[in-house]
């Protein structure tokens, strides 16, 4: 049993060892050994990323199939607001949640409702808030990985109100069970989710013991039946619908959705892990201390950019910023009631119910003497290799593959060049030399 | 202080090249995850060296940094060419800054640098000659409560 759980599959019978996952990897978390991929996982974030990359569809989210809700006397979707993006202009939250109720569950919540509470409940937060800045969202689960494995030194900063589909999720169980008359156990809460890594954070949360979620499933993998449940589907007046919608929260699936309902004068919106990373490096520096809150998302443009989702990026963020142009011209604000937050605020409701705890890197040893020594063989044992990041070897760049080695998880014949015997110091003048491939090899643990 | 258990690296700093600024202190922060050292530590060794290469970055010509790791200490040791700090005590007044309107245009120049680098570091020491360049010497113990001698 390993220590983390993922949301993520290597499929070996189908892996062609093909390494474009390796290479896309932004955390350097795949080798190729053997001619197979394999997941390091300690410093795998779930981001997903490979599972696009994949050639051969060798790399697969876990999310629950469909069949997993007949373990449950009654069901609810809860889907992320990125599934009202995914269909044409026409098609409103309310007739989506009408056709989720076609095809298999006995009931669907709009989150946005939750997630315009939790605006409000973070504007609060944020007014009194006397630490250390910028406080992060810890919407995205990939962002509170990324943290907790690259930046230690930043967990604090992650905002310790909850995420709106674990509170929606508490709520809309407890709320049915009393309706019911059932036990919280047999309501089965699904989230129905624009990428893989929401189902890592059900499955082991960051900071509690268990998530309120029941499972998640995948947008692309209900859209197909949801699209024809929804002919069936009789349309309300366009009026009506609009005014179901909650303002504050529709902008959530999007980046700057969160930031845009904060009124800060400082804030920041972030999505794509490169400009994120550069981000972070920024707030490591004590850079960005005059920002009070940053939004980041994994996924470029945000939840509607997940790899589980159908529709096209730009057009999906298209239609929220539409439908929220279209609700601010119209006049129709339909919020939850700042009072009613307020007050729950107050009684803890929307807190985290635990630490985020950090999970740093493992060291290149636990000795510090010992670290300095292997770092001092890694930089000599880098100079010598060809530095041109080929991969050949299984290792996403030589770097990796010098720190590999030195922690014993490769051996140096591997680098075929080096093996090949070519000396590339001729094909690219300038470099520096290499010390000869039969001379003592600078280290061999 | 030399040796099998001394990590050293330097790095170059090129004045004026804002494109490249960050680097070298973004090196030694992935050095020193690489080593396991405390978070707080770290944060501490970044906010300090950023603001001194940034310092090379504005005001020299070039720089070198040096970065020496032992089992006790996080030691830095900066020497630039520029133009020299005539009035070291003056220098380091909070809010005391010589940032030209496009520096503080990037959010620099709020005459925190100096101060911000010592109030991170266990040891701190600094020296210029106007018109050939400025020295520092920082050092960040490892374990807070041991504080040995250099």
């Amino acid at each position: 049993m390993s220590l983390y759980s993922h949301s993520i599959q290597i499929n070996t019978d189908r892996c062609a060892g093909r390494m474009r996952c390796m290479r896309t990897c932004p955390t350097q978390a795949i080798r190729v050994r053997s001619g197979k991929a394999l997941m390091l996982e300690e410093k795998c974030i779930d981001c997903g990323e490979c599972i696009t990359a994949c050639p051969n569809g060798a790399i697969v989210p876990l999310t629950n199939p469909f069949g997993e809700l007949t373990k449950f006397r009654h069901t609810i979707a809860i889907p992320s607001p990125a599934l009202y993006a995914q269909f044409g202009r026409e098609i409103l939250p309310d007739k989506i949640l009408n056709g989720l109720k076609k095809i298999g569950f006995d009931d669907a919540f709009d989150q946005a409702l939750t997630c315009g509470e939790i605006s409000f409940a973070i504007q609060e937060y944020i007014r009194d808030y006397k630490g250390p800045k910028p406080l992060i969202s810890n919407t995205c689960p990939v962002i509170v990985r990324l943290i907790q494995v690259r930046y230690p030194d930043l967990v604090d900063l992650l905002i310790p109100i909850d995420n709106p589909r674990e509170i929606a999720a508490r709520e809309i169980k407890k709320k049915k069970a009393r309706q019911y008359g059932l036990n919280e156990k047999d309501i089965g809460a699904f989230y129905l989710t624009p990428c893989p890594s929401k189902m890592i954070s059900i499955k082991q949360p960051a900071e509690k013991g268990k998530s309120h979620l029941d499972g998640a499933i995948a947008i692309s993998d209900i859209y197909g039946p949801l699209l024809s449940a929804m002919e069936a589907v009789a349309n309300e007046s366009y009026r009506k619908s609009l005014e179901n919608i909650c303002i504050l929260g529709i902008g959530w699936a999007m980046v700057g959705g969160i930031c845009r309902t904060l009124r800060l004068r400082n804030s920041l919106s972030v999505s794509g892990l490169t400009d994120i990373i550069k981000v972070f490096d920024d707030i490591e520096r004590g850079k960005l201390r005059n920002i009070d809150y940053i939004e980041a998302y994994s996924c470029l443009q945000g939840c509607v950019g997940g790899s589980l989702t159908v529709e096209n990026v730009y057009i999906s963020y298209n239609k929220i910023l539409k439908l929220i142009e279209t609700l601010e011209f119209e006049k129709i604000k339909a919020c939850p009631d700042i009072r009613e937050v307020r007050k729950r605020y107050q009684e803890k409701y929307f807190f985290m119910e635990g630490k985020i705890e950090v999970r740093p890197l493992k060291p290149l040893d636990d000795d510090l003497t010992r670290a300095i020594a292997k770092r001092k063989q890694k930089d000599d044992l880098y100079e010598t290799l060809p530095k041109i990041d080929c991969g050949a070897c299984g290792s996403p760049t030589c770097l990796t593959f010098a720190e590999d080695v030195v922690k014993g998880e490769a051996k140096l014949a591997d680098c075929v060049i080096k093996s090949a015997g070519q000396e590339l110091s001729a094909a690219a003048p300038g470099r520096k030399s290499r010390i000869p491939l039969k001379g003592k090899e600078p280290c061999n643990l | 202080m030399s040796g099998e258990n001394v990590l050293s690296q330097s790095f170059e700093i090129i004045g004026g090249n804002f494109g490249r600024a960050g680097k070298a202190s973004t090196t030694v922060k992935d050095i020193l995850k690489e080593l396991g050292i405390d978070p707080s530590i770290i944060r501490r060794t970044a906010i300090a060296t950023y603001e001194a290469e940034m310092n090379v970055v504005m005001y020299a010509e070039k720089g070198e940094m040096t970065l020496r790791v032992t089992p006790e200490m996080v030691h830095l040791h900066l020497q630039d060419q520029g133009p020299g700090i005539p009035d070291i005590k003056l220098a380091m007044k909070e809010g005391y800054s010589t940032a030209t309107p496009e520096m503080r245009e990037m959010g620099f120049g709020a005459g925190m640098g100096l101060p911000n680098i010592k109030k991170n570091s266990d040891l701190f020491e600094i020296s210029s000659e106007v018109g050939k360049g400025t020295r520092l010497e920082i050092v960040i113990y490892l374990n807070p409560k041991v504080k040995a001698n250099p």
